[in-house]
């Protein structure tokens, strides 16, 4: 027995040395980053993403709208100013699924663009107000050299209608989003039913999608504002002009409290107040210009606040 | 080729720059994954080393569930945690949804299984003969115990690392519970799915060399202790 143990005094050392060394590296990893993280964010919310604030308010907006930048530079800090007790958790999911949470009362406040799916949602009282924020314009983006004739057209269905009749690939979101049902909308007005091998659904975002029809050199109904943060590293030009029939309208929806108590409607309307206010509004006018020389939005609400 | 020769420059300004939002996903992804790991291993190498030491009645039943377990797609465990945790689910009252607790909790989930089955295997894979021959020895039930343990760490270890290199490269799951939320939930993963989604390459690659190098510092350290493992014993 003494044999025994002698000879396996030095490995059981080594062993005892290495689980030290693990459970010093997880500790110093976790309170490193832990501390690490408080530093950053300023105040002991790092772990818990924010027990400190009283109030959580959930924003489902649509991923452009999240990709562009406009949500976490401009009005969340906005928000953050007016209303510091309120924590915003904005997820950026398509308008489809956007609207999905809003019915079952998982996000308080919406922000998407995908008019008739949202007088849809307001019809079936899921949501209590609507109000427009924003506009801007779709475009369809193709070859520089468009084999379908695209840019030769004079209104958005004419355009979806050359593409199918050219036989030339389209890529779709495919995705429910406010693009993708914009688009299919474009299809139904040019009496076209999508299908076969020059039609393609990526069932992604639109970065993804635009990457795709670069690839394949297709073309792809987009928002300006993804379009114009990739430019540089897309052989894809626009090849429509804002026209009505490609006009992109952004809407805030406070989701109906009497439907789910959860709700936090207080919130959702303080929220809904700002991105309507003047202060937002006239930001918006100039959101995007110093980095792509125009603006991404154009202000739509319809009644100016304070 | 010149974009992602522009992205690898832009990225090392990014990391060497001192960037605080890079850096702040980093900690954040290392203190989610640390986290989830820490808790994983308190239960799941305890529990796998009973388990493949220990005889009951329903043994085989555990053993084939934990190893489903370990197949289990991480979106799913995704999808479930995010179906309790929400509003209406049946932890919604906790309002742990989009925070990053929620995965903390996703990972455990996913790393529990993981490094359960793995250790299970290790003790497993001893030859049955060595208890026999530890307790023939003279040995006590303790450092029997301990004998045994000295003989699988390595394994063990590997176990936790792989564990490790699977979570903090799971995308789908902390996705879905966390929300992606800039400044709160954006973790490495979901950060590089953004930024490829939005068209900025050089953030989405400086993300995914910090990863890469994180794995690589992980399967490193891992090797150094296999090494001098394999010397010392």
């Amino acid at each position: 027995m003494r044999q025994a143990g002698s000879t396996t005094g030095h490995s059981r050392w080594s062993a005892a040395a290495a689980a030290l060394i693990v459970v010093a590296l997880t500790l110093v990893m976790v309170l490193a980053a832990g501390c690490g993280s408080e530093a950053d964010e300023g105040g002991g919310e790092a772990a818990s993403g924010g027990q400190v604030k009283a109030d959580q308010l959930i924003l489902a907006t649509t991923t452009s709208v999240k990709d562009s930048g406009l949500m976490d530079d401009l009005v969340l800090p906005a928000f953050n100013e007016a209303q510091p007790q309120i924590e915003v958790k904005l997820i950026a999911v398509g308008s489809g699924e956007a609207m999905a949470m809003g019915e079952r009362g998982e996000a308080d406040v919406l922000v998407v663009h995908s008019p008739a799916a949202e007088e849809e949602f307001m019809a079936q009282d899921y949501g209590t107000l609507r109000l427009p924020v924003a506009r801007n314009y779709f475009a369809i983006v193709g070859p520089a050299d468009d084999p379908a004739g695209v840019g030769g057209t004079d209104s958005a269905t004419a355009a979806m209608k050359a593409i199918a009749d050219s036989e030339s690939l389209f890529v779709s979101r495919g995705d429910d989003s406010g693009t993708n049902t914009k688009e299919l909308g474009l299809w139904e007005a040019a009496g076209v039913e999508p299908s076969g091998d020059s039609y393609i659904e990526t069932g992604q975002g639109m970065g993804e999608t635009l990457r795709i029809t670069n690839e394949k050199q297709g073309y792809t109904l987009t928002d300006l504002g993804t379009y114009l943060s990739m430019k540089d590293d897309l052989d894809l030009v626009v090849l429509t002009k804002e026209s009505d029939d490609l006009a992109n309208y952004y809407s805030v929806i406070i989701v109906n409290q009497n439907l789910h108590p959860t709700v936090n409607a207080a919130g959702a309307e303080q929220f809904a107040d700002l991105l309507v206010s003047r202060q937002i509004q006239d930001a918006l006018a100039d959101y995007g210009r110093a980095e792509f020389g125009q603006p991404l939005f154009a202000p739509n609400a319809s009644a100016l606040g304070r | 080729m010149e974009l992602i020769l522009e992205g690898i420059v832009e990225a090392f300004r990014l990391l060497f720059g001192g960037d605080a939002d890079v850096y702040q996903i980093m900690l954040r992804s290392l203190w989610v994954s640390g986290l989830a790991l820490l808790v994983a291993s308190l239960i799941g190498l305890p529990l796998g080393v009973t388990l493949g030491l220990s005889e009951f009645r329903g043994r085989h039943l555990t053993v084939a569930t934990v190893n489903a377990g370990m197949g289990v797609p991480p979106v799913v465990v995704g999808l479930l945690v995010s179906l309790l945790l929400s509003r209406n689910g049946m932890f919604g009252f906790l309002r742990l949804l989009y925070t990053n607790w929620a995965m903390v909790v996703a990972q455990v989930l996913i790393a529990l299984p993981l490094v359960t089955g793995l250790s299970l295997a290790a003790v497993q894979q001893l030859d049955p003969g060595f208890r026999l021959q530890i307790v023939a020895l003279g040995a006590g039930r303790l450092q029997a115990f301990w004998l045994l343990l000295k003989e699988i760490w390595v394994t063990l270890l590997a176990a936790v690392m792989a564990a490790f290199g699977g979570i903090i490269s799971e995308v789908g799951a902390v996705m879905m519970v966390g929300g992606n939320i800039r400044g709160q939930t954006q973790v490495l993963t979901t950060g590089v799915v953004e930024e490829t989604r939005a068209g900025r390459f050089p953030t989405a690659i400086a993300l995914s060399i910090i990863l890469l190098l994180l794995v690589f510092a992980a399967s490193l350290a891992m090797t150094i202790v296999q090494q001098r493992g394999r010397r010392h014993a």
